[in-house]
């Protein structure tokens, strides 16, 4: 029987077409990746809410917001936890973009952009950068214990600009 | 491309713009981007003290400000009042009353420190008003973030970045082996 692929696996690549989903990011609100089209937009995936290292990882992409909107883009967060379990981690960390709930079928979406670690039963910390267009533009798989900081997106971000070049 | 080509590094190089302790022709240069709110950065205080001894001559120290706003309430105003202070040619003393006192960061605090320091404590406390510096500390931040800081402290030994356990010894084992090089 093939064995899945375990620890840094292969995340849907740059020039690829970026599955749309549609995920609650709370009790009454459902996102969806078309909602931005025409704009970039920056996925997220991380192992689980509460962990430290990945409140480190949202809490800095919270800092850093006002760097991503620069380029207009939107930053969603998505885990395979529950929508109750994101709004209380939000609340907490006093986050001000949506935290989508990858949660049933679990990891769906996450599987789809190849980051999903199916014996862990949670998905990569694996960055993907969209455009306006909905294509992948960049993507990166981090070591599930590092934090892979921002840079790597900004990086991604610039070329998209365009005619919406940072102030 | 789908992974990164290589270690994070500094985009904005060292220079006449930063606060620096030790020569500028030592073999290593440490940067740390920090916040004076933040306790793990109060905790690694103490070891870039330890180790700046231990290396001596070898190393100089620079500081650039990542304050975490919304985390830490406090971080944004200590930063400027850092930098106030620096505008009067005292930068590392506030810079070391703010570690040692990060309890007490609150504006009225941060302009007593000022006059305990001997600065000009109604132009900190004008300047903190207007935000002088305010721009100084985003341009620090802006360049952290852009050379991969992922949350304080973060390290770079020469320009790169730093991943390994920052407590004194294997801190200090990295340098001296960035100074060998």
């Amino acid at each position: 029987m093939a064995t899945p692929p375990q620890g840094p696996g292969a995340p849907l690549p740059a020039g690829t077409r970026a599955p749309d989903f549609a995920l609650s990011s709370t009790p009454g609100r459902t996102v969806s990746l078309a909602d931005f089209r025409g704009r970039p937009v920056i996925l997220a995936f991380y192992p689980a809410d509460w962990s430290p290292v990945c409140g480190d990882q949202m809490a800095l992409y919270n800092e850093i917001l006002p760097e991503f909107e620069r380029y207009h883009a939107q930053l969603l967060g998505i885990s395979v936890d529950g929508v109750w379990c994101h709004t209380a981690f939000a609340r907490d960390r006093k986050l001000h973009f949506p935290l989508l709930a990858d949660f049933e079928p679990k990891g769906a979406v996450a599987r789809r952009y190849g980051a999903y670690r199916e014996g862990d039963g949670f998905s990569e910390r694996a960055l993907f950068v969209v455009d306006g267009d909905g294509i992948v533009r960049w993507s990166y798989v981090s070591p599930v214990d590092v934090n892979p900081g921002a840079d790597g997106i900004l990086r991604a971000l610039e070329p998209l600009a365009g005619a919406s070049a940072p102030a | 491309m789908s992974k990164r080509a290589a270690a994070a590094a500094l985009t904005l190089p060292v220079g006449e713009r930063d606060h620096a302790q030790g020569p500028t022709e030592a073999p290593v240069t440490l940067v740390e981007y920090g916040d004076y709110e933040c306790p793990h950065c109060g905790r690694a205080y103490p070891i870039v003290k330890q180790l700046r001894q231990r290396l001596g001559r070898r190393l100089r120290f620079v500081f650039r400000n990542f304050p975490l706003r919304e985390s830490h309430p406090h971080a944004q105003h200590a930063a400027e009042a850092a930098e106030a202070a620096g505008a009067q040619g005292k930068f590392w003393e506030m810079h070391d009353r703010l570690f040692e006192r990060q309890f007490a960061l609150d504006d009225d605090y941060l302009i007593e420190y000022a006059g305990d320091l001997g600065l000009d404590a109604a132009r900190v406390g004008r300047e903190l008003a207007a935000g002088t510096y305010a721009p100084r500390v985003r341009e620090d931040f802006r360049s952290g973030v852009t050379s991969g800081v992922n949350g304080t402290p973060t390290f770079f030994i020469n320009g790169v970045r730093y991943d390994e356990s920052w407590d004194l010894e294997p801190l200090v084992a990295a340098l001296e082996q960035a100074a060998k090089r």
